[in-house]
């Protein structure tokens, strides 16, 4: 499994990319100490303008190159824990829709379909104009519109592993039906939860950076999305206010999809050896 | 006569990492004009590789390393895609094991045979139906203006051969590749496959390359026959010969482990019944709306039979004959619409499922399928104490338990410990039976459980079953659709068809005076019969 994931050229360079995320996410307080909001300079510096300040500084003074790193904490944090939250939700449902069937799955599917109706990123605006801006509000805002796919993709996998003959043997060992579902049934659904997760924390960061962008976010927080917001009137003037926290949304949300996609050959070496023959034949 | 296609020096090198360096080593022979070589082997011999690697199909990572192949004055294997593309079909076709995965679902069957032709750009649309309708007829599809508006779904599995065969034929073929042709088919549809192969060879003069494992089928139609072994050829010769003399131990080996006709002593069971089926019901309902009428297959109708204590009953049945529902209605996989399944007095049929959990260990199932009936993230441990330790066995006890079992299904204590992706189907399929063993079973319901196998592995499950059954006194229900397997194991044999009973006894009743004309059929279907017969006594002589 590892093998395989590692030697995918594109999976390990999301790797490095997403290490680095982190890394910087969490030495922010030691890099900065004085946090993201504290005038340094004066306003518009361009980046390498002043030793120092290698982003430059923004409308008010601030350090950009601190904004990014806070901004990283935001982004990841929301990302991952809506992503949890999501799985929290959309996993169990799933998984009794899928394998009790009848009118479980047709109540579980009904609710979902009521989610699936409304578009999502319209309905993450609703949620968090009604709670308030705050980084719990986002969060869970995020994952209450991402999880139906969770469930949809749990109930499919569920109903094609539970007519497998060894769910039949479990059966026939008299264990109860619960009992089959978590040991015998949802172990062989987690690869394909596993990519969903992944893709869906880059989901997450880039409607959190949606949000934010429209002033929806935390004003307590300094975020990607909230950095673009605020320069977008000076975009033609100073060009780096939106570019970096651009690139930095740009990387880490193409770091997760090349982990994401990693996995997805890594669980399906079937598959990943196939598109590797089919990029060879073309070259 | 003319040799149509030469095989020389032939190997096909595996990818590194394979569990040997090549698939196909340093083979040669040659199929004359009208001839039909059967390439014989077990899986993982090489067989279909050669047929692959001459239809230029070999999977990613498989590659021809030396060898030629002429057909017509040309090296097959050396020609460019483009004339491959031009051969295939129209000079060489082939035809697959399984109809359904090798004919397009969406697309009509009439459709479909045309598209051959439009393929090589012959004839024109009008003709090109005429000539599929032909092509219908001669295949003995039954009423052939409407086989050809049919889907692939709507065909039965012989049909749906008869259609790739037909498709196959299209272009007057001078080879024709039979890649394990029959081994998805019922006996009976066989039989008729196996005739029509032969019909056609004789009336076109094609030479047929005919890949299989059965050497039943072997007697039926080869003239020259080829053995082999782990890529290698080990014997070859005419069929007469090699089925006869055979001079290498593998193709020995092979031969006894066939399942013959031979009937074993009959042994003395007691009267004491371990399960009992009353009056049996079981109706499925498909489809069903406003303006369509509900389809109702009857699957199980009103069947009622006795597995004694210590007997194998087996239930033989072509596909459809509803033996496998009335397994999965015995052990309450399915629920049934009626009758009574008595087990040690308790009615299974009617328990609520909370009481049905209590009782499920009194009837264990060895499935079909070694690979999809062993859970993949689960230990072998696992496996064989879920159910135990659900029963209310202390875990200690429960594991070695399952120890002791794989020691006598003969995989060794430390199999436990291991995933089931590190076994093979053999293997698996005993470990299937420990399981089952583990549960302390009144009864045992094998579904097909040695037909996944090659014959040599199926002979030492077989041989296992046998061992067991003297061993623990076990009482089995033995359903296959194979009469030969069932005569090596069972004591009495169940006839069904169409979801009815048509005949029970005992094995001796059963072969040698069956009352029922189905019976008779399917005795009759039975591939290489006469030949294994004489084979049989010969052995005996010996």
């Amino acid at each position: 499994m590892w093998k395989r994931f590692s030697s995918n050229m594109g999976a390990m360079v999301g790797v490095v990319l997403l290490l680095a995320v982190i890394v910087v996410a969490l030495t922010a307080p030691l890099l900065f100490p004085n946090g993201p909001w504290q005038m340094v300079q004066r306003p518009f510096l361009a980046p390498m303008a002043v030793d120092g300040l290698p982003l430059g500084t923004d409308t008010l003074g601030r350090n950009v190159a601190a904004q990014l790193a806070y901004g990283a904490r935001v982004s990841l944090l929301v990302g991952l824990v809506s992503t949890l939250v999501a799985l929290l939700i959309g996993v169990p449902l799933g998984a009794l829709a899928g394998f009790y069937g009848s009118w479980v799955d047709e109540g579980a599917m009904r609710f979902t379909e009521f989610f699936q109706t409304i578009p999502n990123f319209a309905l993450a605006i609703v949620l968090v104009a009604i709670f308030e801006p705050s980084l719990a509000s986002i969060t869970i805002a995020i994952a209450i519109v991402s999880w139906p796919p969770v469930a949809r993709l749990v109930r499919a996998e569920v109903m094609s592993v539970r007519k497998r003959e060894f769910v039949d043997a479990a059966r026939l060992a008299g264990l109860t039906r619960p009992r089959i579902l978590l040991t015998q049934v949802l172990p062989n659904t987690v690869s394909p939860i596993i990519v969903m997760a992944s893709l869906m924390v880059a989901t997450a960061i880039l409607l959190e950076s949606s949000l934010s962008f429209l002033g929806l976010g935390d004003p307590n927080a300094m975020s990607w999305g909230y950095m673009i917001g605020a320069a977008r009137t000076v975009i033609r003037t100073s060009w780096w206010l939106s570019f970096f926290p651009g690139i930095a949304i740009v990387i880490t949300v193409l770091a997760l999809n090349l982990i994401g996609e990693g996995l997805n050959d890594a669980f399906n070496p079937h598959l990943s050896r196939r598109r590797a023959r089919a990029g060879k034949e073309k070259a | 006569m003319s040799t149509t296609l030469s095989i020389e020096h032939l190997t096909i090198d595996l990818p590194p990492g394979a569990d040997r360096p090549h698939a196909v080593d340093d083979v040669s022979f040659a199929i004359d004009k009208g001839e039909i070589l059967c390439v014989v082997g077990e899986s993982g011999s090489g067989k279909s590789m050669t047929a692959n690697a001459l239809m230029g199909l070999l999977p990613p990572g498989v590659k021809v390393r030396a060898g030629r192949a002429l057909f017509e004055s040309r090296d097959i294997l050396k020609l460019p895609e483009a004339e491959k593309q031009a051969l295939r079909g129209a000079r060489i076709a082939m035809i697959f094991q399984e109809p359904m995965t090798a004919l397009n679902p969406l697309m009509r069957i009439g459709d479909q045979i045309a598209e051959v032709f439009a393929a090589h750009d012959r004839f024109t649309t009008a003709e090109r139906r005429k000539k599929a309708l032909a092509l219908i007829t001669e295949v003995g599809l039954p009423d052939p203006e409407k086989i050809i508006r049919a889907y692939p779904f709507q065909l039965s599995g012989g049909q749906r051969q008869r259609a790739m065969i037909a498709m196959a034929l299209a272009l007057e073929p001078k080879l024709l590749i039979a890649d394990e042709p029959t081994t998805a088919l019922d006996v009976t549809t066989q039989a008729q496959i196996l005739k029509l192969i032969l019909d056609l060879r004789d009336r076109r003069g094609m030479a047929v390359m005919f890949i299989t494992h059965d050497f039943g089928v072997v007697a039926e139609i080869a003239d020259q026959v080829i053995v082999m072994r782990e890529g290698r050829v080990v014997e070859r010769g005419t069929a007469a010969r090699v089925l006869e003399q055979p001079e290498h131990p593998y193709t020995q080996r092979l031969l006894e482990a066939i399942p013959t006709g031979k009937l074993p002593q009959a042994r003395a069971v007691p009267q004491e019944p371990a399960l009992e089926i009353k009056a049996l019901r079981k109706t499925y309902r498909t489809g069903g709306g406003l303006f369509k009428p509900v389809r109702e297959v009857r699957a199980v109708d009103d069947v009622s039979l006795t597995v004694a204590r210590g007997e194998v009953l087996g239930l033989v049945g072509e596909s459809g004959s509803g033996k496998s529902t009335l397994g999965r209605t015995a052990v309450r996989l399915v629920d049934p619409d009626g009758g009574q399944v008595l087990v040690g007095g308790t009615d299974l049929a009617a328990l609520s499922e909370q009481d049905l959990r209590a009782q499920r260990h009194k009837v264990q199932m060895v499935f079909q399928d070694p690979y999809a009936s062993l859970n993949p993230r689960q230990k072998i441990m696992g496996a064989l104490t879920d159910g135990p330790i659900a029963k209310g066995v202390p875990r200690a006890q429960a594991q070695s338990r399952a120890r002791e079992l794989l020691e006598i299904v003969g995989l060794g204590a430390d199999a436990a410990e291991r995933y089931p992706h590190e076994f093979s189907g053999g293997q698996r399929q005993r470990i299937g039976i420990a399981r089952a063993l583990a549960m302390d079973p009144e009864l045992i319901i094998a579904d097909e459980a040695v037909s996944a196998l090659d014959v040599s592995i199926q002979a030492q499950v077989l041989d296992l079953l046998r061992d067991l059954r003297e061993r623990l006194s076990l009482s089995i229900l033995f359903i296959t659709h194979d009469l030969r397997v069932a005569a090596q194991l069972c004591d009495r044999i169940a006839v069904m068809q169409k979801g009815r009973l048509v005949e029970i006894g005992t094995v001796h009743q059963i072969f040698l005076t069956p009352q029922q004309d189905y019976t008779r059929q399917l005795l009759a279907a039975v591939p290489g019969a006469d030949w294994a017969d004489s084979w049989q006594q010969q052995a005996a002589g010996a």
